[in-house]
């Protein structure tokens, strides 16, 4: 055999076998940019093969005509790690007869590893591939990086397709996975938009409560033993996490200090302190930009690694484990440090764990920067609409009225208040902010269950129910 | 101590009501310049509201109102005193003739509104070639008034130049503005600076106000407000220098010296009083030993 190409992605699939029942499965890192979805399933729906399990390590709303798919019954059960809003609003109506199965960056991989949820066929979007399936996200005009997520889909699906639009000579050096695992290759147009795939530059906030938190989140890490040589740190894409990776970066270069490795979802940012010398390495599952595209191409110090590497509890470690720093986002945390990042203030579904308790359960110190409202809602509750992280794996929340720490960590509180600090209860916090906003009433869930949250060692950790329709 | 004075515009809920934790010494919630006229009386309800609903911590509020000249000031001050800020910032102060009205006017409001009488304080914003020389009298006008501002934006547009990052064109109003103001007891502020990303222009500026003895700085962004704390603070070596002073002055006391030195420099009456100054600074800052 010279090449695996076939002429048409309804060729690969009826190759692959594909029938009624079967469970098939996608990679996001085409994020909001993505064609091969969309592409794939109208396909198989065209093909009149019905009732199929999606296994989508996130679905993003440019993937929104998967709902009319749901409708017709061509998709009838839903697995992935995060979902946005758009779609997220239609699955809380209710509409389909299965709950989604939400699992984490780390919970999916482990998954499919152990057998529990089984794909039987795999379709890797691949920027580019050579004839043999030796394919990368490195290169190609959809450029979008690493191919992390696909690693494990790759590695233990019973049929691989990969859908590319730049076929290049083989062999292709430099592969994110290799030929032994790709059974096609279905040459296509356009594998996405660019301008949906990465952002141009990820930015820092302007806004002054987001600086004033991220000024004191990177003080929480300046003071918490952890920043010394070989200091490893995760921060996530929003402009306040940003920020505070700003701050980390003036105080890391001012004290001369070496980290190990900086790990996650990688922006221009973390190259940008790779480069200042921050960091000996960076560890990339996903790429954000286009700055974190060019250095995962260019730069050997910059690694691709697999979501199983990545947060994984199958295998015999994964580099979370060896995590010292990460700060986290929350939609909604309560005053036992569980944080919600599943659903928005009315109960319906718009996101999702990602990696989000994940490095939280590895990370030494895993801190969520949260302001105390956002527009009418408080952020700090009694109770959480949906654990998506358990507060035992939560050490500390920066608002800009203060900083509060789990109970758990008496050390670091000590700490914390020694260096000046300012530690606060977070039901104070929580007080301060309602006396502001008062108590908004709660969403009354229905009874249809739309939703379940899986840990990343597989126990359930919560259930999202059908949000009432006015 | 009022290093820095930040303003936040008064139809900005979001920023009013985080105006606490953004590091300023005083928020000067504004209904002049940041707000066009169809949105003054939302404005000023929404000023009034925030200083009734919440707690600004020990952060001192100061509310610009409009100028004497508009239609819009008495509304300001008969909405904003019912929940008492710490003072009212009078935009472009010309006369002590002005002072004295405004200060007439919050009288009658205090009484209305059960405050205690003279306990809202003024601060004249001096923004005109007028106002700068009439600066001594405008601060000498009234008990209330307790600083005087530089407006330099409106000063150079009155004085027909062209405002620049150096700021020589203001040189003689900030000497006239700060003179002015000790000659009357009283505190001077300078002017903000207006180049929000310029990190290098911000610092320059505040040591050219700190040299020329202002007792702060105002600011138009949160991200100058930590510079300007920064400069307006005495130093670690400052602080341990006025704790030194303090030392030798005791001990030269006690053992019935007159004339007494420190690091071979003698020490009279304004070093100490300096010295005083330095401690009580610090000491507000947390700073002290």
């Amino acid at each position: 055999m010279d090449s695996k190409i076939v002429s048409t992605l309804r060729e690969a699939i009826e190759l692959a076998g594909l029938k009624d029942g079967m469970t098939i499965s996608f990679h996001h890192h085409l994020r909001n940019g993505d064609y091969v979805l969309n592409m794939v399933m109208d396909q198989v729906a065209a093909m009149g093969i019905r009732d199929l399990t999606i296994n989508a390590s996130s679905l993003f709303d440019c993937h929104s005509p998967l709902l009319a798919h749901v409708k017709n019954r061509v998709v009838t059960k839903i697995l992935t790690d995060y979902m946005s809003g758009g779609i997220g609003r239609e699955i809380s109506r209710g509409i389909m007869e299965h709950p989604v199965e939400f699992r984490t960056h780390g919970g999916r991989p482990s998954d499919i590893a152990q057998g529990r949820t089984p794909i039987d066929v795999a379709f890797v979007a691949a920027p580019c591939s050579d004839p043999m399936g030796n394919c990368s996200g490195k290169y190609g005009k959809s450029a979008c990086g690493s191919l992390g997520y696909a690693h494990a889909d790759a590695q233990y699906a019973r049929k691989v397709i990969v859908i590319t639009d730049e076929l290049t000579t083989y062999p292709l050096l430099d592969w994110s996975i290799d030929e032994t695992r790709v059974d096609h290759v279905v040459v296509v147009d356009a594998i996405g938009d660019p301008r949906g795939i990465v952002s141009g530059t990820t930015r820092i906030t302007r806004d002054p409560v987001g600086l004033v938190m991220a000024r004191q989140a990177a003080q929480v890490i300046r003071h918490s033993g952890l920043l010394r040589d070989g200091f490893s740190f995760q921060t996530g894409a929003g402009g306040a996490s940003l920020a505070a990776a700003s701050y980390l970066k003036e105080i890391m270069l001012r004290e001369n200090i070496l980290g190990s490795f900086g790990l996650g979802g990688i922006t221009g940012y973390m190259v940008d302190m790779l480069k200042a010398g921050c960091f000996e390495k960076l560890l990339d599952v996903q790429c954000f930009d286009l700055n974190a595209v060019e250095s995962i191409r260019k730069d050997p110090r910059h690694q691709e690694i697999g979501a199983e590497h990545y947060a994984g509890v199958s295998g015999r470690s994964a580099v979370v484990d060896s995590l010292d720093v990460v700060i986290l986002g929350a939609a909604e945390i309560d005053t036992d440090f569980n944080v919600n990042v599943h659903t928005d203030s009315s109960g319906s579904i718009m996101g999702g764990s990602g990696g989000h308790s994940d490095t939280a359960a590895g990370a030494r110190l895993s801190m969520i920067i949260a302001p105390l409202q956002r527009a009418r809602l408080p952020i700090i509750t009694d109770r959480v609409t949906c654990i998506s992280t358990p507060g035992r794996d939560i050490d500390v929340l920066v608002t800009q009225a203060g900083i509060a720490i789990n109970p758990k960590n008496a050390e670091l509180k000590r700490s914390l208040i020694s260096a000046g600090l300012n530690i606060v209860d977070i039901g104070d916090l929580k007080e301060k902010a309602e006396k502001l906003t008062g108590r908004p009433a709660r969403p009354v869930p229905g009874e249809r269950e739309v939703a379940r949250v899986i840990y990343r060692d597989g126990s359930l950790l919560d259930r999202i129910y059908n949000v009432r329709q006015s | 101590m009022r290093r820095s004075m930040l303003f936040i515009p008064g139809n900005a809920p979001g920023l009013l009501i985080n105006g606490n934790y953004l590091g300023a010494d005083a928020l000067i919630f504004d209904l002049e310049d940041a707000v066009a006229p169809e949105e003054k009386d939302a404005a000023r309800i929404l000023v009034r509201n925030t200083l009734k609903y919440m707690d600004f911590q020990g952060c001192e509020t100061i509310v610009r109102i409009n100028a004497l000249d508009t239609e819009y000031w008495k509304a300001d001050l008969e909405e904003v005193l019912k929940h008492k800020p710490d003072l009212i910032m009078l935009p472009k102060a010309g006369t002590e003739e002005e002072i004295r009205t405004a200060d007439y006017f919050i009288s009658e409001l205090e009484s209305k509104f059960g405050h205690m009488p003279g306990s809202v304080g003024i601060m004249a914003l001096i923004e005109t070639a007028k106002g700068l020389e009439n600066a001594y009298a405008i601060a000498g006008a009234s008990q209330r008034v307790m600083a005087l501002f530089l407006g330099a934006e409106d000063l150079t547009a009155d004085l027909r130049c062209q405002r620049t990052r150096e700021g020589r064109e203001i040189e003689y109003a900030r000497s006239r503005l700060v003179s002015a103001a000790r000659a009357a007891g009283i505190d001077a502020y300078d002017t903000p600076f207006t180049d929000v990303a310029d990190d290098e222009g911000i610092r320059s500026d505040a040591l050219s106000a700190k040299a020329l003895g202002f007792s702060g700085k105002a600011a138009i962004s949160p991200r100058h407000v930590s510079v300007i704390n920064d400069v307006f603070s005495p130093s670690p070596d400052e602080v341990n220098y006025a704790y030194e002073v303090m030392e030798v002055i005791t001990q030269a006391q006690m053992q019935g010296k007159g004339a007494v030195a420190l690091r071979g420099k003698m020490i009279d009456a304004p070093i100490v009083a300096r010295a005083r100054q330095v401690i009580a600074m610090a000491e507000e800052m947390g700073a002290g030993r």
